[in-house]
């Protein structure tokens, strides 16, 4: 019964969308504001339905109700009680469900926080966002409704892939989701803004705290999936450029560039089109990673099923979002009016020399992505890109960006003068020499690592200096800079706190990459092992009955100079359900360097495989990554985001001033 | 200069960049992609010795052994037309199992696949889609399409 509620509620919510995707166009064509105005009681009635289906579904996973086929495929009645409720996502239909539903989420944010849009430009922004919707939600009723029913319906599930029983993967995929499903509002502005031939400093402003919602999430979910893989994969690596990554990370790439050109659109007017266009092909890319995920065309973890005619439709419907936004930018974009013009050598040539490596660095991971998929559908070939491909051809085009990223905010707009802007550039200079020496020095080498960690220091060195340089530090007394600091505006700390978590996340990956250790060895009860300085010695090895799982428990006790730091214990989990085995890292971290050991399987001759791997700096990454998105959240408090209404200065059309008090 | 000079001057700052990227991804290309070949092409075709390949199949059944050291690992891929001795060294991945799919990367050296690297990320319902295309290929394919 909940189940056909569930699909009913579904159904209700596509009747929605028709109405939301066709109505309020129609209002904004004919002048009709009752129309417009349906959009978003329209969108409101869309996310509940959305979630009442979504709480079934739920509903479904947490009480084992086996007549339900997504269940019975997916779960097991022995499963803890938190994975019954994330594997409601943990396959195919529930994460398309969950997919829409973010969608919707995010309609019904900007039917109610976008008050002070005008009226018919909202119209167009909620209408392009529910024909996404719709198109979604025809692919989940007709090709994977999660409600669909068993008969009989078997004694028990066949649980969930042991991989995905995991607390990160309770959070990964929504918070993923909520990232680039999110830049969907970004498109829906870009889209409208192009139907309604309304692309200004205003426009950009409208669009900015949507896309650093979405970034933050984006950025926080594609973090939690690396730390996920790091601990639960048992590799020791946090990220393998694989094409599910790849799928997430091209958006990221996108959003990252959109965030820093619309700094240009709004406060210089200028670089609008190419703001749209970031807007379009962001979106484009998000559409593209759920078609390769979803479509079963990559083999990966993420893939849960291959059915061709989930791929067609989702083709289908790629060609005809991105082909469709794409004639219509290519329609209405040489319309736009161009802003303030400006010198190579300025704020506005730094960022556009930031998107343009964003964007080229983007297309070399979409090269290396789609590559193996060209060539297999072309030539018949089966040819895998891996890493080396990736940092190769990746990782020298974010070096310049690096560069870039402490010269350009000590730049002025429109033009700056290399006399202004070189001896600012004493300080960061400075340090960056000062970290090679102290690293080469230190490690010996190599000569990457010297190099990224001296990018590192000049990033943050630019930081600061630029922090220094806005509160006038040293040149008037310390009082009226503490004063000047207090009054800084949200945006120049946000810029400076994300930059900073750059800095940070550079460390951290050119630790992981250059000083990683590993040894790999068989261990009995009471052998010891050194690696980079610390003695591990494996104590005993047993088994441990788990909730729905055996598991071979190892204990590890970690020595530094014969005093016990840490005792680990590494796990390899037998679920018997499905009959798999999981790898179960353990990891201390000492914040300088995770010591990481693994579990393998026991020898002929006696004893237990054992792999210890020494990730210096490791921790690094995430934090990071966390820094970067308390950046971004800083940035969403700004009080600029949340005037969001056009000034009255500013020429407003006249049909929008006549029902601006809305 | 006018501001249609400093376009071309943007222009050129475009072209430049997507230029390196293009010189970037080319070398690497040249340099970074694996092949995949099933049993059957490893016996067809002669490789060098010092070219990194990737050979997919099932696990033989019953062809695991584990040497001595507790780490070294021999095992037979085939496409069930042809087969590949594989030796490795480390701990296998936990999907890894007899008779399932399992993709192999390294060297093919004397006849014998020394692989650095063995893949079994796929779940118990289907296998990588290289594997299955190859056993389609020899003609051993059992399974349904679409699963």
């Amino acid at each position: 019964m909940i189940a056909e509620i569930g699909h009913y509620a579904l159904v209700l919510a596509l009747a929605m969308t028709l109405v939301q995707a066709v109505a309020p166009p129609l209002g904004a064509r004919l002048g009709d504001g009752a129309l417009m105005a349906l959009a978003r009681p329209a969108a409101a009635a869309q996310f509940l339905f959305i979630s009442a289906a979504l709480a079934c579904l739920m509903h479904a996973f947490v009480v084992s109700d086996f007549s339900v086929v997504t269940v019975a495929d997916n779960s097991h009645s022995a499963k803890p009680l938190l994975y019954k409720f994330t594997g409601t996502w943990g396959n195919h239909e529930g994460s398309m469900l969950l997919w829409v539903w973010i969608l919707a989420v995010y309609g019904a944010l900007v039917a109610a926080f976008g008050r002070n849009l005008p009226p018919r430009f909202r119209a167009w922004v909620l209408a392009v966002q529910a024909f996404v919707g719709l198109g979604f939600l025809v692919f989940i009723l007709a090709t994977s409704n999660p409600f669909l029913r068993l008969d009989p319906a078997p004694f028990d599930g066949r649980d969930l892939n042991p991989l995905l029983q995991d607390p990160g993967l309770a959070f990964h995929p929504p918070l993923l989701y909520l990232g680039y499903v999110g830049l969907s509002t970004a498109f829906s502005f870009a889209v409208a803004a192009l139907i309604e031939g309304r692309v200004n400093a205003a426009w950009a402003r409208w669009v900015r705290p949507w896309t650093l919602l979405s970034w933050c999430a984006l950025t926080a979910g594609i973090a939690l999936g690396s730390w996920w893989a790091y601990y639960e994969l048992g590799w020791g690596g946090y990220w393998f450029w694989d094409p599910v990554e790849n799928a997430s990370f091209m958006p990221w790439l996108m959003a990252t560039a959109l965030l820093h050109s619309s700094i240009v659109a709004e406060k210089r007017d200028s670089l609008k089109s190419w703001t749209v266009l970031l807007a379009i092909l962001g979106f484009s890319l998000s559409l593209l990673g759920t078609f390769l995920v979803r479509s079963g065309v990559l083999t990966s973890v993420h893939s849960f099923a291959s059915d061709p005619a989930r791929g067609v439709y989702i083709l289908v419907f790629l060609v005809v979002v991105i082909g469709g936004s794409l004639t219509l930018y290519a329609w209405r974009a040489p319309g736009m009016r161009a802003g303030g013009s400006f010198r190579p050598l300025s704020r506005e040539g730094s960022l556009l020399a930031n998107n343009l490596l964003l964007a080229v660095g983007c297309a070399t991971v979409f090269i290396g992505t789609l590559y193996p998929l060209v060539l297999d559908a072309l030539a018949g070939q089966k040819v895998s890109v891996g890493p080396p491909f990736f940092e190769s051809t990746f990782v020298p085009l974010m070096i310049p960006l690096l560069l870039m990223m402490a010269a350009g905010p000590l730049m002025a707009w429109k033009r700056a003068g290399p006399g202004a802007v070189l001896p600012r550039l004493a300080v960061p200079l400075v340090c960056a020499a000062a970290v090679a020496a102290a690293v080469a020095a230190r490690s010996g080498g190599p000569w990457g690592a010297v190099l990224g960690m001296a990018l590192a220091g000049w990033v943050a060195a630019g930081v600061l200096t630029e922090l220094a340089e806005r509160i006038r530090l040293f040149r008037v007394p310390l009082g009226e800079s503490a004063r000047r600091l207090a009054g800084l505006p949200r945006a120049a700390w946000a810029m400076s706190i994300a930059h900073l978590g750059v800095a940070v996340l550079v460390v951290g990956t050119v630790g992981a990459g250059n000083w990683a250790g590993e040894r790999e060895q068989v261990m009995r009860p009471g052998d010891s092992v050194a690696l980079a300085g610390y003695d591990f010695q494996l104590l005993d090895i047993g088994d441990v009955p788990g909730p729905n799982y055996l598991a071979r428990q190892g204990r590890v006790r970690v020595s530094d100079g014969g005093e016990e730091i840490a005792l680990l214990l590494p796990e390899r989990r037998h679920y018997p359900v499905q009959d798999t085995w999981t790898t179960e890292a353990a990891i201390h971290t000492t914040w300088l360097a995770d010591l990481y050991v693994v579990v393998g399987e026991d020898a002929p001759g006696g004893g237990t495989a054992v792999r210890i791997h020494h990730n210096p700096l490791v921790p690094w990454i995430w934090i990071g990554a966390l820094v970067m998105v308390a950046g971004g959240a800083v940035s969403l408090t700004d009080r600029r985001h949340r005037v969001g209404a056009p000034t009255r200065r500013r020429a407003v059309p006249a049909t929008a001033t006549a029902t601006a008090g809305d | 200069m006018k501001r249609k000079h400093w376009r071309l001057v943007f222009l050129g700052a475009g072209l430049g960049a997507l230029g390196l990227a293009a010189g970037l991804v080319l070398t690497a290309l040249d340099d970074t992609l694996v092949f995949f070949h099933d049993p059957s092409t490893l016996k067809e075709r002669a490789f060098p010795a010092e070219q990194r390949l990737r050979v997919g199949g099932l696990v033989e059944e019953e062809s695991v052994v584990r040497a001595d050291d507790g780490l070294t690992v021999r095992f037979v891929i085939t496409d069930l037309a042809h087969t590949v001795p594989v030796t490795y060294r480390g701990i296998l991945p936990d999907l890894f199992r007899e008779g399932q799919g399992v993709v192999a990367e390294g060297y093919l050296k004397g006849g014998v696949f020394e692989a650095d690297e063995v893949l079994a990320k796929h779940d118990e319902n289907y296998m990588p889609r290289e594997v299955a295309d190859a056993l389609k290929k020899s003609g051993n394919w059992k399974g349904e399409d679409a699963e």
